[in-house]
C-alpha cells in the first residue's frame, strides 16, 4: 500500500481530456527529511469532486496545497509531478517545476483555494468586496474597471448574496460564519478556475449552515465546470458532495474509488475502521466498541465490573420502545427504574435565565438529571448551551434561577458552593489541547481538583490519580508524561480522568469530541459510556452534533437561542420533534 | 460613531490630568525645606521669611493653593519661579522648544526605523540575520540611556574619535538647532534607546501576523509579496506595535531628564534637575504637569492608531 494503491482509472489514463490536475507520485518531505507524502497520486476531472479522507496529521492538506505548489513552512517538494491542463491548452503545465511569478499567475485564477476558517482567512481589515476584488485586479479580469466591478457583483449573486455596493462594503466580522464561506467561495470562482482545493469549508459551521455552503459548492462546481478536490476527515460531508473519494492514511493513498463503492464497501482495513467509527442519527450501530482500551491498559477490577455491569442491566432492560436502537439506552434503563426511588433528582435546573444587557443568552431553562442518566444538550453556535454548563458548574455566576444538586440549591459561584457541591460537579472542556497546562505532567495537573477539596496525603492522591488514569484506560504510566507528548485522544481522556479524580456524581462534557477525529471521538464515546455503567454517572454532554445523540444520550434537550424548544427521551425527541427548529436540524444533517 | 470614542477618550484624559495634578501638587507639599528659607538663604530673619511667605501665599491652607494654581494653569499661567522670580512660563518656554526638538528628532527617526527593522527581521525569521537583529536589540534594551550616551560619548567625542562635541556647546538664549552637530549624539543616545523594543515588538506582531489565516490566503490568490506584506500583513503588525511606540514616546518625555542632564542640553530635563535642587516647587509643578500631558496625548494617538487599524473596533466602538 505504498503508491497507486487501486486502480487510478487505467481505462481512462491515455488522452482523457476531461482530467484538468494530476499528482503523480507525488513526496514532500520536511526541512528534517521526514517524508510526509509517500508518493501519492490522483487525478481530479472537470465538474467532478474528488473527495479526500483522512485524520488530522495524514497528510491530506499538505497534498491539497501541493496541487497550488504551496508548502508550508518547514515542508519542501522532493519528488513526483503536478501537471495542470488549463482550460483552452492543450498541453500540461507542471506546477512544481515553475517559478515563484509562474506559480503566482496560476493561484487565485487557474487553481483557487478555499480554507477551512473563513473568519481567519478573511483579512479583518479590508472590506469584503475589495478582496474579491483583489484577486481580479492582480490577475488582470477582463479590460476594465467597470468590467471587473461587474463581476464583483455577479460572483456574489452566485453564491447567493446581495452584489450591491453597500454589502461589498462591509466588514468580514459584519458577516456570519456562512456569509463569510460564501464571500470565500465567491472569492475563489471568480476567476472561472479550472481546479478547486477547499480545506475543509464546513468543519466550523452548523449543520443548517453546513447545507447552505455545500449546496452552493455543489451548484458552483457544476455550472463553472470546475474540478474539485474536497478534503474532510467528515465521510457524511463526502457522501452528500463528491463524486469520487480517495482516503489517505500517513501519507498513503489506501483506497481510491467511486462513493458508493468505496463508502459501502470499504476495502482497506482503514476505511473500514473510519466507517465504522462514523455516528449516525439512526443509531444504528455501536461507534467504539471494543475501542475502549485507548492506548493504556484496561485493569482487571474495571473489566469485571464492565461485564457485571453488562449482565444486570441486560437483564432487568424492559423493553421501553427504544431499546433496539442503542446499547447506552439498555444498559442505563435499568437504573433509571432504582432512581425513580429517590424524592429528588441529582441535578436540577430550575427556571436559569441569564440576560447581558439586551441580549437574552438564556431563558428560563429547566432541566433534571437522575444519576447514570446522560443528558444531551443540542444546540448550534450562539444557542447558549455552553454558557448553561458553565453555569450549572458554576463558573458563570451571572444567572438567576437555581440549580439543584441532590434537592439543594448550590450558590451561583463555584467559589460559594461547599466542597461536596463542588466535587459532585464536573467539568470537561472542548479543546484538550487548551486545557491542559503544558508545563505540568498529566499526574500534577490530575492531583490538582484533589488538593483543592484538600483531604488526602499526598501518597492517597497519587493512588486516587493513577485510578483515575486506569479508569480512562490510559494507565499509570502517563502520570509522569507531559501534554505535549501525548495526542488528541490521550489528552482528552487525561482531561476526563481530571474530572473523575474527585467521584463525582456529575459531569459537564463541553463539546468534548468537536476536536477530535472520528475514529478518537468514537473511543471517546465508548469511553463515557463504559464510565457511566462502572460509576453510576450523571453526564450532560453538550454538543451541535446531533448525530451523536442515539449513540450516547438518553434524553435529548434541543436549545436554539437560549430557549429549550425540545425535551425528552432521545428515541422521542428525533422520532416525534415537536418544534420546527428540531426539525430543520434533523433534516439538514448529512445523512448515510 | 468614531468621534464619539475619541470624545470619550479626551474627557477620560482630562480627568487623568486633573488626577496627575492632584498627585503632583500633593508630592511637592512632601518635598522637604522652606521654599522662602532657600530663596532668602540661612541667615533671613523669621520676619522677612514670614513676608516672603505672605507674599508667595504660602501662608494660605493647601487646598486653597492648590486651586488658584489649577485655575492658574487653564490660563496658561504656571506661577512664578522662586528661583529666578520671573513667571514659570518664561523660564519653561525657551527649554520646551529645545527638549521638544530632541524628542521629535529621535521620534521620526526610530518609529519608521524600528518598525522597518522588525519587519525585515520577521520575513528572515529564524535565519543567521534575524538571529543578530534580535541579539543586538537585546542588548541595547537592556543598556540604560546613561550607559549608552557615556559609550558614545567615549566612541564619538573623547576616546576613539573626536568629531562630535560631547557636551552642548550653544550659549543660554540661543536656539540648540543653530548648531546642529550638538544634536547628533543627544539624539543618536535616544534613538539606541527607544528602537530596540519597537524592533522586538515589531518583530513578534510580523510573525504572528505572518502565520495568519489571511497571509496565506492571500498568497494561495497569488497576490505578490510585496503586496501581501504592505497591504495584507503590515497593518495587522501595526496596532499593537502602536501602544509599544506610545510608551517609547512617552518615555522619552521623562528619558530626556537623564540625557540632557549627561550632554548639558539646555532642555526641560536640565530645569527640572534645577527646580528640584533650588526647591523651585512650581517649576517642578509646571514640569511634571507638562510630562503627564505628553503621556496622555501619546497614548490617546496610541488609542487612534489602533482604531484606524481595526475596522472591529472603528465600527462596533
Amino acid at each position: 500500500m505504498t503508491t497507486n494503491p487501486t486502480t487510478t482509472d487505467t481505462v481512462t489514463e491515455a488522452g482523457d481530456h476531461s482530467v484538468v490536475l494530476r499528482l503523480t507520485d507525488l513526496r514532500i518531505s520536511t526541512n528534517a527529511d521526514d517524508e510526509i507524502l509517500h508518493g501519492v497520486s490522483f487525478a481530479l476531472k472537470r465538474g467532478e469532486i474528488l473527495g479526500l479522507v483522512g485524520e488530522s496529521g495524514s497528510g491530506k492538506t499538505t497534498a491539497g496545497l501541493a496541487c497550488m505548489g504551496h508548502f508550508r513552512e518547514g515542508l519542501r517538494y522532493s519528488s513526483g509531478s503536478v501537471s495542470l491542463w488549463p482550460r483552452g491548452d492543450e498541453n500540461a503545465v507542471e506546477i512544481v517545476a515553475l517559478d515563484e511569478v509562474a506559480v503566482r499567475a496560476l493561484r487565485g485564477s487557474r487553481i483557487a483555494y478555499i480554507p477551512q476558517d473563513p473568519a481567519l482567512s478573511l483579512n479583518p481589515a479590508m472590506r469584503v468586496g475589495e478582496q474579491i476584488r483583489e484577486v481580479l485586479d492582480i490577475h488582470g479580469f477582463g479590460s476594465s474597471e467597470s468590467e471587473r466591478s461587474a463581476r464583483v457583483a455577479e460572483v456574489l449573486g452566485d453564491v447567493g448574496l446581495p452584489g450591491d455596493k453597500a454589502y461589498q462594503k462591509r466588514w468580514p466580522h459584519q458577516l456570519s460564519g456562512g456569509q463569510q464561506q460564501r464571500i470565500g467561495i465567491a472569492m475563489a470562482f471568480a476567476m472561472y478556475p479550472d481546479v478547486l482545493i477547499l480545506d475543509e469549508p464546513t468543519t466550523g459551521l452548523d449543520v443548517s449552515t453546513q447545507a447552505v455552503v455545500l449546496d452552493t459548492i455543489r451548484r458552483m462546481t457544476v455550472a463553472n465546470d470546475v474540478a474539485g478536490l474536497y478534503i474532510t476527515h467528515d465521510l457524511a460531508v463526502i457522501r452528500e458532495i463528491s463524486d469520487r473519494v480517495a482516503v489517505m492514511l500517513r501519507g498513503d493513498l489506501v483506497e481510491e474509488g467511486p462513493v458508493a463503492g468505496v463508502l459501502e464497501n470499504p476495502q482497506h482495513e482503514y476505511t473500514q475502521m473510519l466507517m465504522s467509527a462514523v455516528p449516525d442519527l439512526a443509531g444504528r450501530k455501536t461507534i467504539g466498541a471494543g475501542a475502549v482500551e485507548g492506548s493504556g491498559g484496561m485493569t482487571a477490577a474495571g473489566a469485571t465490573a464492565v461485564t457485571k455491569e453488562e449482565a444486570t442491566s441486560a437483564e432487568d432492560s424492559p423493553d421501553d420502545g427504544t431499546s433496539d436502537k442503542d446499547t447506552s439506552n439498555k444498559d442505563t434503563s435499568g437504573e433509571r427504574t432504582t432512581t425513580i426511588l429517590m424524592d429528588s433528582p441529582l441535578l436540577q435546573a430550575k427556571d436559569v435565565a441569564l440576560a447581558y444587557g439586551k441580549a437574552q443568552i438564556l431563558d428560563g431553562i429547566n432541566l433534571t438529571l437522575n444519576p447514570g442518566e446522560c443528558t444531551m444538550l443540542l444546540g448550534e453556535s450562539g444557542s447558549g448551551k455552553t454558557t448553561l454548563s458553565r453555569c450549572i458548574a458554576g463558573l458563570n455566576d451571572d444567572y438567576s434561577g437555581q440549580v439543584q444538586l441532590w434537592g439543594e440549591t448550590m450558590a451561583p459561584s463555584t467559589r460559594k458552593r461547599t466542597n461536596e457541591q463542588r466535587v459532585g460537579v464536573q467539568y470537561v472542556f472542548q479543546s484538550p489541547f487548551s486545557s491542559l497546562n503544558p508545563r505540568r505532567s498529566i499526574g500534577q495537573s490530575l492531583s490538582v481538583p484533589l488538593e483543592m477539596s484538600g483531604e488526602d496525603n499526598a501518597a492517597a492522591r497519587k493512588a486516587k490519580v493513577e485510578d483515575a488514569l486506569d479508569a480512562v484506560r490510559l494507565g499509570r504510566s502517563f502520570y509522569h508524561r507531559r501534554p505535549g507528548d501525548l495526542s488528541g485522544g490521550e489528552r482528552q481522556r487525561a482531561a476526563i480522568a481530571r474530572a473523575l479524580v474527585n467521584a463525582p456524581s456529575v459531569l459537564v462534557c463541553d463539546e468534548i469530541t468537536s476536536a477530535l477525529d472520528v475514529s478518537v471521538q468514537a473511543s471517546i464515546i465508548a469511553l463515557l459510556r463504559t464510565l457511566r455503567q462502572e460509576r453510576d454517572l450523571a453526564m450532560l454532554f453538550v454538543t451541535h452534533n446531533i448525530a451523536l445523540s442515539r449513540h450516547v444520550a438518553d434524553n435529548l434537550a434541543v436549545l436554539n437561542k437560549g430557549k429549550i424548544v425540545d425535551y425528552g427521551p432521545t428515541g422521542e425527541v428525533l422520532e416525534n420533534p415537536t418544534h420546527e427548529y428540531t426539525r430543520e436540524l434533523i433534516n439538514d444533517v448529512p445523512k448515510f | 460613531m468614531f468621534a464619539k470614542v475619541i470624545g470619550r477618550r479626551l474627557i477620560l484624559s482630562a480627568f487623568i490630568l486633573l488626577a496627575v495634578s492632584l498627585l503632583v501638587f500633593g508630592a511637592t507639599l512632601l518635598l522637604p525645606g522652606d521654599p522662602a528659607r532657600a530663596i532668602l538663604g540661612q541667615q533671613a530673619t523669621p520676619e522677612r521669611i514670614a513676608a516672603l511667605n505672605e507674599q508667595l501665599g504660602l501662608n494660605q491652607p493647601a487646598w486653597q493653593r492648590y486651586f488658584s494654581w489649577l485655575g492658574g494653569l487653564f490660563v496658561g499661567d504656571f506661577g512664578t519661579s522662586t528661583a529666578s522670580g520671573g513667571p514659570v512660563s518664561e523660564l519653561i518656554g525657551e527649554r520646551i522648544g529645545a527638549s521638544f526638538v530632541l524628542m521629535l528628532l529621535a521620534g521620526v527617526i526610530s518609529v519608521p526605523l524600528g518598525i522597518a527593522i522588525g519587519v525585515w527581521s520577521a520575513l528572515h525569521r529564524g535565519r543567521r540575520r534575524d538571529q543578530a537583529t534580535t541579539m543586538v536589540s537585546l542588548i541595547l534594551a537592556s543598556m540604560p540611556e546613561f550607559v549608552i550616551g557615556i559609550g558614545l560619548i567615549a566612541l564619538f567625542a573623547t576616546s576613539v574619535f573626536q568629531f562630535l562635541p560631547a557636551v552642548t556647546l550653544a550659549p543660554p538664549g540661543e536656539p540648540v538647532w543653530n548648531l546642529p552637530l550638538q544634536l547628533v549624539l543627544p539624539t543618536l543616545t535616544l534613538v539606541l534607546v527607544v528602537t530596540p523594543y519597537i524592533v522586538r515588538m515589531m518583530r513578534a506582531t510580523m510573525i504572528e501576523v505572518l502565520d495568519s489565516g489571511y497571509v496565506e490566503m492571500a498568497r494561495l490568490k497569488g497576490v505578490p509579496e510585496q503586496r501581501v506584506i504592505m497591504r495584507h500583513a503590515l497593518p495587522h503588525a501595526l496596532g499593537p506595535v502602536a501602544q509599544v511606540v506610545a510608551i517609547q514616546l512617552a518615555w522619552l518625555a521623562g528619558g530626556v531628564v537623564v540625557v540632557e542632564f549627561l550632554f548639558r542640553y539646555p532642555g526641560l530635563g536640565q530645569a527640572l534637575i534645577d527646580a528640584v535642587t533650588y526647591r523651585d516647587v512650581q517649576v517642578v509643578q509646571a514640569i511634571s504637569m507638562l510630562v503627564a500631558a505628553v503621556y496622555v496625548v501619546v497614548n490617546l494617538a496610541a488609542d487612534v492608531v489602533g482604531i484606524l487599524t481595526n475596522p472591529k473596533l472603528r465600527s462596533a466602538a
